[in-house]
């Protein structure tokens, strides 16, 4: 019988992690922006169908990088989660902070189990308060940590270049049409440094409107509205030129005063 | 059970099994004792006493539906509650009105929310309006033990049909048996002199305000003969439920608007008590 190799706990993890983060690096991204009436979720997925960006519940939002069938698994566990929490005990009783924990565990779970293995996701738990200040934003990378994000985030491909391009414009009062023209431009951005412009048909977006009188916040932003608002101020495309609106390049003392860790 | 296991936290696997878009079938497995056809029922002498709801009305209009309901809910002689609501949204384009015993009756309408929102969540689309109403047939179905020993509920379903462009009723008995109705519908204990008013009002060129008013006037004449019946109380400004479904969704007419209907017919009726009158022939 022959003994199996010595493999240290840490080049194991190592191992595991460097594989779930290939994985997910191959993928485009997605990015989440808080702006002035709620959040928005824009994703670049030519697919009608499979969607990367979906509504969990009142006002929580999924949105997921990675792997389909693994992050649509998670989906759906969420919506069950939540749809027999609400109706064991109260809609109000359904919250982000509760889903990014029941989250956190199970990807930790299966992160960690040498029999599993680890899933090739990252994913966004996002929920919309009264107010601007009570939104919560979640991050969860693969390996089941979560980080309590404001402002902006992204995940995917390549979240790092376009994480830093989102925290020096995104401000909390942008307009809509102002916070999606942003993140199609963060996410036209390559690893290359090269700059590709995204159509609407390229886009998946969607949002959680607080101003929505339906108790369901979860919107998605299809066809002509989307168009509409890609297009609103063209001035806007290159970042050097403010246009008439206050351009996200053009507002530096603003953006220091964002409550941003 | 609670959706967390105790042990680690995590998910349990029934959550991650795919498989059913349906959120009962996922109770059914999962936590069979929180679906209400479940509960085992001690045996009872005679008839139990508990909240019933009595009438609901439905009338169709040319691009949508109306589905009204009194406010009264009565147990045995007594009158239980004044300003109870009967009439639900069961989803963006769908309305149920209940009548029956008020506490399974609202249970029923809460898991039937649930049911339709889950399978949109899940399968990113609706169900079509005749899958909405099957599933309805299925929760009365499973209440058939109560409904043997008393605890009846029976609802009104109606909504918007986008592939035919015009509003539907659907109607029920105890046992899960569904009907469509054409032009209009009654359940409930005054739903005999409702349906009555209805068939004399009733025109199929409506407009949504006159579909309005006629629903409220059959409510008004099943007040007048059937105690259960709660008319539009005008001391105590308690108006009936009336939500309108069309193309653009479910929706409730404000108080305000109720109010106003309320009134114009409460005036006629000091001219002619017994309400609008249908020619001879």
């Amino acid at each position: 019988m022959s003994t199996p190799f010595y493999v240290s706990p840490q080049q194991a993890m190592a191992d595991r992690a460097e594989y779930a983060r290939k994985g997910i690096a191959r993928g485009r991204s997605v990015v989440v922006l808080q702006y002035a009436d709620g959040i928005v979720f824009v994703a670049e997925n030519p697919s009608r169908a499979l969607h990367k960006v979906s509504e969990i519940y009142d006002r929580i939002a999924f949105a997921a990088v990675g792997k389909y069938n693994e992050f649509e698994n998670l989906r759906i566990g969420g919506v069950r989660y939540a749809d027999l929490r609400g109706y064991t005990y109260h809609r109000e009783d359904v919250t982000a902070r509760g889903l990014a924990n029941v989250y956190a565990q199970t990807l930790g779970t299966i992160f960690s189990s040498a029999g599993d293995k680890p899933y090739e996701v990252e994913l966004i738990v996002a929920e919309v308060g009264a107010a601007g200040a009570d939104d919560q934003i979640y991050r969860l990378p693969h390996d089941g940590s979560i980080v309590d994000e404001h402002g902006s985030v992204a995940v995917g491909g390549n979240s790092d270049q376009i994480g830093s391009y989102l925290d020096e414009r995104q401000r909390d009062d942008m307009t809509l049409g102002e916070a999606l023209r942003l993140a199609v431009e963060a996410l036209g951005r390559d690893t290359g440094g090269g700059e590709r412009t995204l159509t609407a048909d390229q886009l998946e977006v969607a949002v959680l409107d607080r101003t929505r009188p339906q108790q369901r916040k979860f919107k998605r932003v299809l066809g002509t509205q989307l168009t509409r608002l890609l297009e609103e101020s063209p001035a806007a495309r290159p970042a050097a030129e403010p246009g008439p609106e206050p351009d996200a390049s053009g507002d530096s003392p603003d953006s220091g005063s964002d409550p941003r860790p | 059970m609670e959706a967390n296991t105790r042990d680690t936290g995590r998910l349990p696997a029934a959550f991650l099994t795919p498989g059913s878009s349906s959120f009962m079938d996922f109770l059914s497995t999962h936590a069979p004792d929180q679906l209400p056809g479940n509960r085992p029922l001690p045996p009872v002498k005679g008839a139990l006493e508990a909240p019933h709801g009595t009438t609901i009305v439905a009338a169709t209009y040319p691009g949508g539906v109306v589905l009204a309901g009194d406010r009264r809910a009565t147990m045995g002689n007594m009158i239980a509650q004044r300003d109870i609501e009967k009439v639900f949204p069961a989803d963006e384009f769908s309305a149920v009105g209940i009548a029956g015993t008020a506490g399974l009756a609202v249970e029923m309408v809460k898991l039937f929310q649930l049911e339709l929102e889950h399978f949109e969540k899940v399968e990113g689309a609706q169900l079509s309006l005749e899958g909405k109403a099957n599933r309805l047939s299925t929760m009365i179905r499973s209440n058939l033990g109560m409904a043997m020993q008393g605890l009846a509920v029976v609802p009104l379903f109606a909504g918007y049909d986008p592939d035919r462009d015009k509003g539907r009723i659907f109607s029920y008995d105890i046992t899960g048996g569904r009907s469509e109705e054409p032009g209009f519908a009654a359940v409930g204990s005054g739903s005999v002199f409702a349906r009555g008013s209805l068939k004399k009002l009733y025109r199929a060129d409506l407009s949504e305000e006159q579909a309005a008013t006629v629903a409220v006037q059959a409510l008004y004449d099943a007040a007048d003969d059937d105690s259960a019946t709660g008319g539009p109380d005008l001391v105590r400004r308690i108006y009936p439920v009336v939500a309108v479904i069309n193309d653009e969704g479910y929706r409730r007419l404000p108080e305000a608007e109720v109010s106003g209907v309320a009134q114009t017919i409460h005036e006629g009726r000091l001219q002619h008590p017994d309400g609008p009158q249908a020619p001879v022939v």
